[in-house]
């Protein structure tokens, strides 16, 4: 103690680590994220109450903090890392990715998605692993045959791939076209289904 | 702008708040007093406004730890003669000493040595969280130190 002063007291560190480890897995967010390795490359998982909302390629939307300060304005502010929360994500896509499943049994929050985006994820939900389908056919089954260009665009702004596997929707005459996490990523996924296109 | 992750804002303040809460309520009860003040903060945070978020979380640490100090009162049963804390030995007691005879202060002395020494606020912080002038909560912890010195010669 000095004249005018007095020296703050010692704390360990990693005390306030482990204690904000502790509320970031036990407090009640909004919004549970986890960054996730896979062969594609680290995805950013974030699931709300409701299900998953998320899977984001992180190096195709500007990195994780971009992806996470994006979730903050599109869902809410209130995030925690718990990856605990996420484990259900994780193991069915280990699972995928080891060849030993062909469906997600996740719950999904369709937030992130408009109305009609909506309608062609799940109709994109619809088609079985280890086949393809087209942008007019998604439409079509959404309810809208001439949509093609719109399911396109709702496919590229796909909030949860892989698990919707818009990787499965390709132009009409077999051409990738586009993928939400860059074209490479498209081929590695139907490769994993027994599929290579020309 | 909407609010970052509320993950960042614990990364950033987290050692600020343990800081605090290991000079206000003690290594043993920081934990619990700690989850209460982020539980108290995720819930405000949406409507938090950014100018100055450590000191806005700094109190509510700081009302967090007055709750525990009343819950704990309330459930103190009262006794007889409390034996004589005895005095620290030595002439230069550890810091963690000086802490322990802060709580001893009047509470507005106690709060504003707590806040400005080991909270790290500026004197004008401290008013804010206490509510009181400036001048007053610079008093209040000049009369605090002032304090604390004549009770350790």
């Amino acid at each position: 103690m000095t004249e005018d002063r007095l020296a703050p007291p010692t704390f360990d560190p990693a005390d306030a680590a482990a204690a904000a480890k502790r509320f970031a897995a036990s407090a009640p967010a909004d919004v549970h994220y986890a960054l996730v390795d896979s062969p594609v490359g680290t995805l950013v998982a974030a699931a709300t109450p409701r299900g998953l909302a998320t899977l984001s390629y992180e190096d195709f939307h500007g990195g994780v903090d971009a992806v996470l300060d994006n979730l903050a304005t599109k869902l809410s502010p209130r995030m925690l890392e718990a990856p605990a929360k996420l484990d259900d994500v994780r193991r069915e896509l280990d699972e995928y990715f080891e060849g030993r499943r062909r469906d997600f049994d996740l719950k999904i929050d369709w937030a992130l998605a408009s109305d009609f985006g909506r309608r062609i994820l799940k109709a994109t939900a619809a088609i079985p692993f280890g086949e393809i389908s087209t942008y007019g056919k998604v439409a079509a089954k959404a309810g809208n045959a001439k949509a093609s260009r719109a399911a396109g665009r709702a496919l590229g702004a796909n909030p949860i791939p892989i698990v919707v596997p818009c990787h499965r929707v390709v132009g009409t005459n077999g051409q990738l076209t586009g993928y939400t996490g860059g074209l490479h990523r498209k081929v590695a996924l139907l490769q994993i289904e027994g599929i290579v296109l020309g | 702008m909407a609010q970052p992750p509320f993950q960042r804002f614990l990364d950033a303040h987290r050692d600020d708040v343990w800081r605090f809460l290991v000079a206000s309520v003690g290594r043993d009860a920081a934990d619990d007093v700690f989850q209460e003040t982020f539980l108290s903060a995720m819930r405000a945070y949406p409507r938090m406004r950014q100018e100055n978020p450590r000191s806005w979380v700094l109190t509510i640490a700081h009302r967090k730890a007055l709750d525990h100090f009343r819950a704990r009162k309330r459930r103190a049963v009262p006794v007889g003669d409390l034996p004589e804390v005895p005095a620290p030995e030595g002439p230069e007691p550890r810091d963690d000493g000086v802490w322990e005879r802060v709580h001893a202060l009047p509470p507005k002395q106690r709060t504003a040595v707590l806040l400005r020494f080991a909270g790290d606020l500026s004197h004008a912080e401290v008013a804010t969280a206490m509510g009181t002038s400036e001048e007053a909560a610079r008093r209040n912890a000049f009369e605090g130190l002032r304090k604390l010195r004549q009770e350790m010669t």
